[in-house]
């Protein structure tokens, strides 16, 4: 009895200690966590946020926005609400809180900015009440429906105007769902270009590492590692010296083109840089080694005793190859493939100094939006699209080689 | 245990304080880069600090009222900033910039009428020009914009400022037609069409500059065969690395006056104030124009410009002739509606 | 595999090897031009673009900014990456996986929207324009470096070597000093030049989130790049060439060092 006592207590013992082991452990991983929480999740969460924020209007014109949300829209606006927002353009113009809203109207259409502004200054120097007919005498698209749906659109909670608007979507004037005008249209295109470079920059990367790392998985350990530096060094080297290198090297007058003339190759120069292939090419340079490290690593871990069996029963070298190596290998190649494939998806730097206008990828548009337009909206919405593509292959990532396969160098 | 990871960080967090930089924000005055900027540094902004004692942070940017506009929204990063005719308008009008002392600048009379703004004061006369290297076409080198975009005649990569202002114009010029002209063109929806058509033309062979350091550059290292250019830059590239670059100015050109200003979120608008008032001067009007060929906004500045750099400013004889003065009510009106159009066009 | 086989085999991969390695040396000659331009032959060798740069203050203010940066980044998150790597190594808690994925995300999600969400959350902190926002960003970028690294070295740990300890009567401080510590060294050390190059090379972060007054040596280099591309910005490249040579010799030894210390004699 007492023997069988104290071999429970032991075993509740042990089962306490490994439960306290487990949460001691787990408390040591809560500073990174928390810290990540709030200089990485809270930050992009909120840039997500972003891409559906409608708050400019209800900043700017707070009463406005109250009447405009309660208006069922369709046909012109009511008196009432037309000279409560003239008024209140007036009451922000003068308070400096205009600006913001006129640049959000300017999004539903090129030039409401402008409209805005200009009425707001116009009406400062009238007496009110103001009506419909003052307004379409300062400009005459007052009188036009559409712009009061834009408004009637701006003074909602949210608004779906970014999201539609990265598909190459947009609202007409009855709210309906259409395709943007085609010279507008270009977000698809960027999103079919950025995948399309992503994924020939990933079989460049498989065609020239593949082998590479065969080649070096099949030396003595001790002269693969010293070949390894070859695949390190790039590695270690900053982004901006390896993609100055290549635009040195693409350059016309450059040394490949001075090598491929002296060769007889060509007689013109071969015009390389601020063209896609100098992406491709630079791209390929700074994410091979990401294919070469883990296809290598699950390389060196095939015995050689698999393909001599396969040989010594009679099967060719290519069919070993093929039937036995080549799918042994696979776990490294889906790593490789998807690592680099993920990596370049989100590529900015390379593609916008070695690329021209045509060539840049997603992250250049929403650097555009973020620093050069101000227009976060845009800059969400498309890092968003950006975000759940990278999250989606991550996942995929985790699922097929799982995330402790996710180590550089 | 020698070279523990808890020695290893007390070494660096020795090295962190050792080199915490000093946080106080200088005056920071925005311009163009590039042999530009290294001029004005040395007419305007050592003096300045030399004279005044105090210190000057510089940036550069590449123009675009939605870089401004980034700068307003933000916390106070830029000061005074060089900027062109329409983004002086359009921020002005926007409250993004902030009204100018005139009479910290000596009076509205001593500038060209063209250099007297609420926001924005002129400093320089400047001109997008047609340039290329001398060395590469013998006795037959372009001498029109049509030559820009006939690519039979010079096959080979040429290159424009990225966006639609000087672009637009150059590709009437190109398609016939004649300067006085260009703007009333441009100003109907069919004469866009026009230009972009032209553009559109030759637009596997164009590629788009942003900062003005870089056409030199392209023609330098043979990467494009002509290029439109900032024609003091050309001059510059000539004077100091012995280039033998053109400017073709009977092609035709376009010709501006670019302002100071100051955001309107500056927290130091009266130093800004007085860098502006310095930069003002007759005498650094004068010393700027001898070290880079463009024309001054003052008019006591113009008798000190020698005689021989005169005919490498931009709106003067014996140029005058091919010059379009930029449109300043044209892009005001426009610019956001056609850089979108353009940014549309280009990324395709 | 034939003659001809292993032939081609070594031929592409000697080819690929050159491909990685030779770009980063073409501009090695090209930082020594006696002439102002990037192309060959060059009309004669000289140190005057290295002298321009010794010269130029610009530059080593932004070297310092790097440097700071980058130390302050490594700090971080190498205190924070070495914590978590060893209660991921000893706790099966539940979620363990997925906590990983989260822990080591910041390796694959586009710097862009890192850079643009963070920009956005430091606008609202006032945070912009400062070297230890920055730095902030950068140890969150940097931090799963040095989890990686340390759970590598904790991979093949004999927990019977810390219950010796402490049946030997060893308090945990100890244990920690004298048998976890001098384990885990190596994969610290190199996990924090992970995290340093990391921060000291990234460039997107800091576009968004520097001013004039914060120019990091990437962000020079870049507008040099984009400028000008003159030989002084080769010969910060050729400067930074080296540097990663260093860095890289540091980490392998690092490596074996590491492997030795665990028995796995490489």
């Amino acid at each position: 009895m007492a023997a069988g006592a104290a071999a429970r207590d032991l075993a509740r013992e042990v089962r306490i200690t490994g439960r306290r082991r487990r949460l001691a452990a787990f408390a040591l991983t809560l500073p990174l966590l928390a810290f990540l929480l709030v200089f990485f999740v809270l930050p992009i969460l909120g840039m997500l946020r972003l891409a559906v924020s409608n708050t400019e209007m209800a900043e700017a014109l707070p009463a406005s926005t109250r009447a405009f949300r309660a208006w069922t829209g369709g046909g012109p606006p009511p008196p009432e609400l037309v000279d409560r927002f003239a008024r209140e353009l007036v009451e922000a113009r003068a308070a400096r809180r205009l600006a913001r809203f006129a640049k959000r109207l300017n999004y539903e259409r090129t030039g409401y900015r402008t409209l805005i502004l200009k009425t707001a200054r116009r009406l400062a120097r009238m007496e009110p009440p103001f009506d419909l007919a003052t307004l379409a005498a300062i400009d005459r698209r007052w009188a036009e429906p559409a712009v009061w749906a834009a408004i009637r659109r701006a003074a909602q909670p949210w608004t779906d105007l970014y999201v539609l608007a990265v598909l190459d979507l947009a609202r007409d004037a009855e709210g309906r769902i259409v395709p943007v005008p085609p010279e507008r249209a270009v977000y698809l295109d960027i999103l079919a270009r950025t995948f399309r470079i992503a994924l020939v920059v990933t079989l460049a990367c498989l065609a020239l590492g593949y082998p590479l790392a065969y080649a070096l998985a099949h030396l003595p350990e001790r002269h693969a590692n010293l070949l390894m530096i070859g695949v390190l060094l790039p590695f270690w080297t900053s982004l901006l010296v390896r993609t100055a290198a290549w635009i040195v090297i693409l350059q016309r007058e450059g040394p490949l083109n001075e090598l491929l003339r002296w060769l007889g190759l060509i007689d013109a120069p071969l015009e390389l840089v601020f063209r896609r292939p100098a992406v491709y090419v630079a791209m390929t340079h700074v994410l091979l080694p990401f294919m070469v490290l883990p296809v290598y690593s699950v390389m060196r871990t095939i015995h050689p005793s698999y393909v001599r069996a396969a040989l010594s029963l009679g099967a060719t070298p290519w069919t070993a190859f093929r039937r036995v190596y080549l799918p042994l290998s696979l776990p490294g190649v889906t790593a490789g493939a998807l690592l680099v494939f993920i990596l370049a998806l989100g590529y900015y730097i390379t593609p916008a100094l070695v690329g021209g206008a045509s060539d840049q990828m997603i992250s250049y548009f929403v650097a555009f939006y973020t620093l050069q337009t101000i227009n976060w909206g845009m800059a969400a919405a498309l890092g968003s699209l950006l975000l759940i593509a990278t999250l989606a292959l991550y996942l995929l990532f985790a699922r097929l080689v799982g995330v402790e396969r996710l180590r550089f160098g | 245990m020698k070279g523990s990871p808890l020695a290893l960080g007390a070494a660096a967090l020795a090295l962190v304080v050792a080199a915490a930089p000093v946080e106080a924000r200088d005056l920071t005055v925005v311009s163009w880069g590039g042999a530009y900027q290294d001029a004005q540094r040395e007419a305007i902004f050592e003096p300045y600090m030399k004279e005044t004692g105090r210190k000057l942070v510089e940036d550069s940017w590449n123009g675009g009222i939605g870089a401004l506009r980034a700068k307003a929204e933000g916390p106070p990063t830029w000061d005074v900033i060089q900027v062109e005719a329409d983004e002086l308008v359009l921020g002005c009008e926007e409250g993004i910039l902030a009204p100018l002392d005139w009479q910290k600048l000596g009076g509205r009379e001593k500038y060209l009428p063209e250099a007297v703004h609420e926001c924005g004061v002129g400093t320089i006369v400047w001109a997008t020009v047609l340039a290329y290297d001398g060395d590469r076409f013998g006795d037959d080198p372009p001498k029109s914009w049509a030559d820009f975009f006939d690519t039979e005649k010079y096959p080979g990569k040429r290159a424009l400022r990225k966006g639609p202002r000087q672009a637009l114009e150059f590709a009437l010029m190109a398609d016939g037609v004649p300067l006085d002209r260009i703007y009333q063109v441009l100003a109907t929806p069919e004469g866009i069409e026009r230009a972009f058509a032209k553009l559109e033309s030759i637009k596997d062979d164009l590629v788009w500059w942003e900062a003005g350091a870089q056409p030199p550059q392209l023609l330098a290292a043979g990467e494009v065969v002509m290029t439109s250019a900032y024609n003091g830059r050309i001059t510059a590239a000539n004077k100091s690395e012995g280039r033998n670059f053109r400017i073709a100015w009977e092609a035709g050109y376009v010709y501006q006056i670019d302002s100071w200003v100051i955001l309107a979120n500056s927290d130091k608008k009266e130093e800004a104030m007085d860098f502006i008032a310095f930069a003002s001067r007759p005498d650094r009007q004068a010393a700027l124009a001898a070290l880079i060929p463009y024309g001054p906004t003052r008019v006591d500045a113009a008798e000190l410009i020698p005689t021989e750099i005169v005919a490498d400013i931009p709106g003067t004889p014996p140029n005058k002739a091919y010059g379009l003065f930029f449109d300043r009510d044209f892009w005001v009106e426009h610019v956001e509606e056609l850089t979108e159009r353009f940014n549309a066009w280009a990324a395709q | 595999m034939g003659l001809l086989g292993r032939v081609l085999l070594w031929g592409w991969a000697l080819a690929v090897l050159a491909f990685l390695v030779l770009p980063l040396f073409v501009i090695v000659p090209l930082s020594f031009n006696a002439g102002g331009f990037l192309t060959f032959p060059m009309p004669g060798w000289s140190l005057r673009w290295y002298v321009e740069l010794w010269h130029a203050e610009i530059w080593w203010r932004a070297f310092a900014n790097s440097l700071y940066v980058g130390v302050l980044a490594t700090l971080i998150a190498t205190l924070l990456g070495t914590l978590a790597a060893i209660g991921l190594a000893f706790g099966d808690f539940p979620g363990r996986a997925a906590l990983t994925g989260l822990l080591l995300s910041p390796m694959v999600v586009p710097l862009v929207i890192v850079a643009a969400g963070v920009y956005f959350f430091y606008l609202r902190l006032g945070l912009v324009n400062s070297l230890e926002g920055l730095a902030l960003a950068h140890a969150a970028l940097g931090a799963p470096f040095p989890l990686v690294t340390v759970s590598a070295t904790l991979a093949g740990f004999d927990r019977n070597l810390i219950r010796a300890a402490q049946s030997l009567g060893a308090p945990p401080w100890t244990v920690l000093r004298r048998v976890l510590l001098p384990l885990v060294a190596p994969g610290v050390v190199s996990g924090a030049l992970f995290a340093f190059v990391t921060s000291f090379d990234e460039l997107v972060v800091a576009l968004f989130l520097t001013g004039p007054g914060q120019r990091t040596l990437p962000r020079q280099m870049f507008d040099g790049i984009r400028e000008n591309l003159s030989p002084t910005i080769l010969a910060v490249a050729t400067i930074l060439v080296v540097l990663a040579v260093l860095l890289l010799g540091a980490a392998e030894l690092l490596r074996r060092r590491g492997q030795r210390l665990r028995g796995l004699e490489p």
